[in-house]
C-alpha cells in the first residue's frame, strides 16, 4: 500500500481491501518513525486525519466517494488549514491557527481526502533548500545530510519517503519543481491562474501558484483535478471549464505512443552551469523521449539568463508589500517589551521573520522606492516580457520544452547557507517559467553522484498541463526511474 | 500690506465614501454605527491568505461621476498599493489608484457669493479615483493602548481631486458644496458629514496675482463647510503673515483644530512617506466597456446643471432662483413634483410663484423646525393646490400664509385639495367682486376723512393707510389689487 498509485489505492479503498481509516494510519505510524530524521512536517495532525478517514469510510460505504475520497495527503504549511496550526515555516505565524480554509485545502476537503498534517517549507516560501524554515530544514531521503529542495521541501520529502502518497505545494520560482527533481518525485505547477490562491500565504502574487506533488505523473494528474478550479475570491483565477488532467493518461500504451511530439531543447538551459552527471541523465531522457517517437529541435530563449535578476526584483517587490501585515497587530508573533509603536513594529518584525525573508523584504522596499522604482521595478517588467515572448516564440516551433530542472543534484545541507546569490542560481532554470505564467512539470529522470536522484523540466504553452503530465506519463510507462525509492523509505 | 496684494491658490481633495451596501474589496457590510469590528471580514481585517475582489457597484458609481462631470472614463486603469504602517492599515497598505485612475479631467460650474455679487465659476477636475478607507484607532477609553475598530476598513471612497482653480475659502466652499449635491444627486454618496462620508481637504497657497505659484500646505480631514472656511481663512492669514514677516512657507501637511480654530503642523515634507505605489498584483487592471459607460449615461438623471437652465428657459426663473431649486437633490424633487402637482404650462404663474414659496415660507419653516424638506409636513402636491389658488386669485398672498399655516399643521387632510378645503372651510376666498367692495370703501372714506385729506394734500402715504383699512375691513379677503384701483378711482373722482 505504500508505493501503490492513487489508482491502486482507490480501487483498494473501493473494494474494502482496506478502510481509509487504516490507510491514513499506515501513513501516520510511517510519519511518526520516520519523521524524526527527514522534519517533513512542522504539524502532524492525527486526531484531524483519523476523523476525515471516518467520515470518507462513510462515504465509500454509502457509494458517494470520488476519486480521492480517503486517500491521504498532506498540505505545504503555506495553505490555511482552519483549526490546523498555519505557520508558512516562520516564527511569525508559529502560533496561528487559521479560522478558514484555502481554496485548495476546501477543495480537497470537499473531495473526501484526508489531510494528515501540514508540511516543512523555507519560511513564508522564500528559500531553494527548505533551510531557511523557523522550525529547522527538512532533510533528503535519499540522503539526509542534504537539503530536499525548496521551497516546498517537506512536501518533496514527505511523498519521496511515502510518508503520503501525495502532497500540495506552491512553486513562485521553482518550488515544486525543484525539490521534485532533487528527491526523485513528480511535481507539476500549472498555468498561473489554474489553481486558487486564497488562502495560499502570499509571497509574490504575481508569480505564486498552487502544484501538486506525486510519485508519478499520474498520481498528480489526479491531484492537480482536485485542486484546479476557478475561484471567484482569487481575481487571478481564470475562469475556463474545469479540466480533467488525466484525460489522456488512459489511452492505451502504444509502442510508438509520443509521435508527433516536438520537443524543443532550449540551448541556454544545456550550456555552462550545469553539472555532468545531471547532464547525462538528461540527455539518456531525451534518447528515451525520442524512442517513444517524439521528435527534438533546437531552440533558445535569448533573455533566458535575465529571469534571475527579472525575479529578484519582482518577487522581492511583492513580498516587501505581502508581508506588511505582519506586523504583530491582529495575529502573530508581537514582541514582549516595546515602548512604542513604531518599537512593536520593528521588533515584532525583526524577532519574527528570519534573515532571508528580511533580505528579500529589504531589497523590495528599495526596488520601489521613490527614484529606483523605474530603473528596478519598472525594468523588471520589461524583462518579464521579454522572456516571456521568448517562450512564446520557441513554443511556435515545438510543442513542450525540455531541459534539466536543477543545475545539480542535492547539495549538502549549509553548502549554500552563506552566499545567497549561488543560492538564487539553482533555480535559474525554473524562474523563467514562473515570469512567463507557464505550466511546468518535473519528473524523475536518472541519477547523478552519490545516487541523487536527477529531474527532467517539461514547460509548455499556458492551459497544456495535460500534454506535459501525458508527455512524463507515456515516459513513466517505459521507465522506471520513479519507482525507485530511498533506502530510508523501505 | 494688505490681503489684497495676495492671490490665494486652493485645490481641493474630497473623498467621498460611495454608498455600496458592501465594501469594496470584500463582501462585509458598509453600514454605519454597528459595534467595533463586527463589520470586519477575513479580508477586512488581512488574515494571512486572503484576497481583494472589486466590488463592481463602486465601479458603476465611479462611471456615473465621470459622466455627471463630462469627465473621460478610463477604459483601463490600475489599482495600486500605497504602503505605510499603521495599526488601522491591516494589511500594510491601501489599495488605491495612482498613475492610471478611473476618471480623469472633467469640470463644475459653480456658483459663488449672493445677490448682485453672485458669479459663477467653472473649476476643472484633475482625476478622480476608487480607493478603500482604513480603520480607526480609538485613542480614549483604553487607558494607555489604543483600540482598533476595523469596521471602516475597506469601505469604497472615490478620491475627487481639483485644479487649484479656486481664489478664495467662499470660492473652496461653493465647489464642495457643488460637488457635495452632485454626489448625492447622482446617488452614490449619501454626503454625511458627521458619519465622514464626505471629508475635504484642502492644498492652500498664496502668491503675488500673475506671480508663480506659492508652496502649498494641505490642510487635512475638514468634515464641515464651516471648518472648510476657517480653515482655510486661517492659513491663508498664517502664510500671508508669514511671507510678510520674512518667513519661508515649507510644503507641509496640517490638521484643524476646530476648538482654536488655528491650522497646526502635522508632518513637513522632510517626513513624507515614500509610499512606494506599485500596481496591486492581486487585482486585475479595471476595463470598462464602452457599452458600460452608454449604460451609465443613459440612465443618468437630469443634472443640476441641465435643470438649472430648463427652469430659467422654459419658466422665466432667475439664475438664482434655479440655482437655489437645484442646490439639492431633494429641494430639486420637492419642486419638481410641486410643478408636477399643478400641471404647470409654460406661461403659468405657478412656477415662479411656487418657486417663492418652496424657497421662501416653505424653507423658513423647515428650518425653524429643524426638518428636511424630505420630510416636509407639507407635501408638493399640497403646496402646488395653495399656488394654484394664489395664480387664479382665489387667495391672495397674505391669505396664503395663513392658509399655508394651517396645512403645515394638518389641517384639511392630506390630499392635493387640503389647502381647498381650508379656503373653504375658513371662508378665505378672495372677494373680487366690486359690488360687495364697494361699501365696505364708501365705510372706510367715510370714517377716515383725516387720511382722505392727507391724501388729497399730496401724501401718498395716507393711500396706503386707507387700503389697510379696507383689507382689514375685509379681513384680508379683498383683492388688494382691486382695492387699490377702486379707491384710487373713488378717490380721483
Amino acid at each position: 500500500m505504500i508505493n501503490a498509485s492513487l489508482t491502486e489505492l482507490r480501487a483498494a479503498l473501493d473494494a474494502g481491501k482496506i478502510s481509509s481509516v487504516e490507510l491514513a494510519t499506515l501513513f501516520l505510524d510511517r510519519i511518526e518513525r520516520l519523521d524524526p530524521a527527514l522534519n517533513a512536517f512542522i504539524t502532524v495532525d492525527r486526531d484531524g486525519a483519523l476523523e476525515t478517514a471516518r467520515a470518507a469510510d462513510a462515504r465509500i460505504a454509502a457509494g458517494d466517494a470520488g476519486p480521492l475520497t480517503g486517500i491521504p495527503l498532506a498540505h505545504k504549511d503555506v495553505f490555511c488549514t482552519e483549526g490546523v496550526l498555519t505557520t508558512c515555516g516562520s516564527k511569525m505565524l508559529a502560533n496561528f491557527v487559521s479560522p478558514y480554509d484555502a481554496h485548495v485545502v476546501s477543495l480537497l476537503k470537499a473531495a473526501g481526502a484526508v489531510s494528515l498534517g501540514k508540511t516543512n517549507m523555507d519560511e513564508f516560501a522564500m528559500g531553494s533548500s527548505n533551510e531557511n524554515s523557523h522550525f529547522g530544514p527538512a532533510k533528503n531521503p535519499w540522503d539526509t545530510t542534504r537539503i530536499p529542495g525548496g521551497s516546498s521541501g517537506g512536501s518533496a520529502a514527505a511523498v519521496a519517503a511515502r510518508l503520503v502518497p501525495v502532497a500540495t505545494g506552491t512553486d513562485t520560482g521553482g518550488s515544486v519543481r525543484q525539490p521534485a527533481a532533487l528527491t526523485g518525485v513528480t511535481g507539476i505547477k500549472p498555468t498561473y491562474g489554474v489553481v486558487s490562491r486564497y488562502g495560499m500565504i502570499a509571497y509574490a502574487s504575481s508569480l505564486d501558484q498552487g502544484g501538486a506533488f506525486g510519485a508519478s505523473a499520474a498520481d498528480c494528474a489526479q491531484l492537480l483535478t482536485a485542486m484546479a478550479g476557478f475561484d471567484p475570491r482569487d481575481s487571478t483565477s481564470i475562469e475556463r471549464p474545469a479540466e480533467d488532467y488525466s484525460r489522456e493518461l488512459a489511452a492505451p500504451a502504444a509502442a510508438r505512443p509520443l509521435a508527433g511530439l516536438r520537443i524543443g531543447l532550449p540551448k541556454e538551459f544545456f550550456g555552462a552551469g550545469m553539472a555532468d552527471d545531471v547532464r547525462a541523465a538528461v540527455e539518456a531522457a531525451l534518447d528515451g523521449y525520442r524512442a517513444l517517437g517524439a521528435t527534438t529541435v533546437d531552440v533558445s530563449l535569448p533573455n533566458a539568463q535575465l529571469a534571475i535578476p527579472a525575479y529578484y526584483v519582482i518577487a522581492p517587490a511583492e513580498a516587501s508589500s505581502n508581508l506588511s501585515r505582519f506586523d504583530g497587530v491582529r495575529y502573530g508573533h508581537r514582541a514582549a517589551d516595546y515602548r512604542d509603536l513604531a518599537e512593536m513594529y520593528s521588533k515584532s518584525r525583526a524577532e519574527g521573520f528570519g534573515a532571508e525573508v528580511k533580505r528579500r523584504i529589504l531589497v523590495g522596499t528599495y526596488v520601489l522606492s521613490h527614484g529606483y522604482y523605474d530603473a528596478y521595478y519598472l525594468q523588471a517588467q520589461k524583462l518579464r516580457r521579454l522572456i516571456a515572448q521568448d517562450f512564446q516564440a520557441a513554443l511556435a516551433d515545438c510543442d513542450v520544452i525540455a531541459g534539466p530542472t536543477s543545475p545539480t543534484t542535492a547539495w549538502a545541507i549549509g553548502e549554500k547557507s552563506d552566499d545567497p546569490v549561488q543560492m538564487y542560481l539553482s533555480d535559474i532554470y525554473t524562474i523563467a517559467v514562473n515570469l512567463a505564467g507557464l505550466p511546468g512539470l518535473s519528473h524523475p529522470c536518472g541519477f547523478g553522484a552519490g545516487e541523487l536522484p536527477v529531474g527532467l523540466q517539461l514547460v509548455g504553452d499556458y492551459f497544456s498541463e495535460a500534454r506535459l503530465l501525458n508527455a512524463a506519463h507515456r515516459f513513466q510507462q517505459a521507465s522506471d526511474w520513479h519507482l525507485r525509492r530511498p533506502a530510508l523509505a523501505a | 500690506m494688505s490681503r489684497n496684494d495676495w492671490e490665494v491658490v486652493i485645490g481641493l481633495e474630497i473623498h467621498a465614501q460611495l454608498n455600496t451596501a458592501s465594501k469594496i474589496f470584500s463582501a462585509a457590510s458598509t453600514a454605519f454605527g454597528a459595534e467595533p469590528n463586527v463589520q470586519a471580514s477575513a479580508v477586512d481585517i488581512a488574515l494571512p491568505g486572503v484576497l481583494p475582489v472589486l466590488n463592481g457597484g463602486a465601479v458603476e458609481r465611479a462611471i456615473r461621476f465621470g459622466v455627471a462631470i463630462g469627465a473621460t472614463v478610463a477604459p483601463k486603469s490600475v489599482f495600486a498599493r500605497k504602503n505605510y504602517f499603521y495599526p488601522d492599515l491591516p494589511k500594510g497598505y491601501q489599495i488605491s489608484q495612482f498613475e492610471l485612475p478611473v476618471v480623469q479631467g472633467g469640470a463644475i460650474t459653480i456658483r459663488v457669493g449672493d445677490g448682485d455679487k453672485a458669479y459663477e465659476k467653472t473649476v476643472q477636475l484633475t482625476r478622480a479615483h476608487l480607493e478603500e478607507d482604513a480603520g480607526k484607532s480609538l485613542h480614549e477609553d483604553f487607558h494607555g493602548m489604543s483600540g482598533i475598530d476595523l469596521n471602516r476598513a475597506g469601505t469604497p471612497l472615490l478620491e475627487i481631486v481639483s485644479e487649484p482653480d479656486m481664489r478664495s475659502s467662499t470660492e473652496a466652499v461653493a465647489y464642495a458644496r457643488a460637488l457635495h449635491a452632485l454626489v448625492r444627486w447622482i446617488d452614490i454618496c449619501d454626503g454625511n458629514m458627521q458619519e465622514g462620508s464626505f471629508r475635504c481637504d484642502a492644498n492652500v497657497s498664496v502668491r503675488r496675482p500673475g506671480g508663480p505659484l506659492g508652496t502649498r500646505r494641505e490642510i487635512k480631514n475638514l468634515n464641515s463647510f464651516r471648518f472648510l472656511q476657517q480653515a482655510i481663512d486661517f492659513e491663508v492669514q498664517w502664510q500671508i503673515d508669514t511671507i510678510e514677516d520674512g518667513g519661508r512657507i515649507q510644503q507641509a501637511t496640517v490638521l484643524f483644530d476646530p476648538d482654536t480654530g488655528e491650522t497646526r503642523m502635522m508632518r513637513s515634507k522632510e517626513d513624507a512617506h515614500d509610499y512606494r505605489y506599485f500596481p496591486d498584483p492581486d487585482l486585475l487592471p479595471l476595463v470598462i466597456s464602452p457599452e458600460w459607460i452608454a449604460r451609465v449615461r443613459s440612465e443618468m438623471p437630469e443634472l443640476p446643471g441641465a435643470m438649472k437652465a430648463r427652469l430659467v428657459d422654459d419658466y422665466g426663473l432667475s439664475a438664482y432662483d434655479a440655482a437655489s431649486l437645484t442646490a439639492s437633490k431633494e429641494i430639486a424633487a420637492y419642486y419638481q413634483a410641486m410643478l408636477a402637482a399643478a400641471d404647470a404650462k409654460p406661461g403659468s404663474q405657478v412656477p415662479k410663484l411656487g418657486a417663492n414659496w418652496v424657497m421662501g415660507e416653505l424653507a423658513a419653516q423647515l428650518n425653524r423646525a429643524e426638518r428636511d424638506i424630505g420630510d416636509s409636513p407639507v407635501a408638493p402636491a399640497q403646496l402646488a393646490g395653495l399656488v394654484q389658488r394664489i395664480a387664479d386669485g382665489t387667495i391672495s398672498n397674505n391669505i396664503a400664509r395663513k392658509v399655508f399655516a394651517a396645512l403645515w399643521n394638518g389641517e384639511g387632510g392630506t390630499g392635493p385639495d387640503a389647502a381647498d378645503r381650508i379656503i373653504e372651510a375658513q371662508g378665505l376666498r378672495q372677494v373680487n367682486d366690486s359690488s360687495a367692495l364697494e361699501p365696505l370703501i364708501d365705510e372706510v372714506l367715510a370714517a377716515n376723512q383725516k387720511s382722505v385729506d392727507e391724501f388729497r394734500a399730496g401724501k401718498d402715504k395716507a393711500f396706503n393707510a386707507l387700503v389697510g383699512q379696507v383689507m382689514k375691513a375685509s379681513r384680508g379677503k379683498a383683492n388688494p389689487a382691486q382695492v387699490n384701483e377702486m379707491l384710487k378711482r373713488k378717490l380721483e373722482a
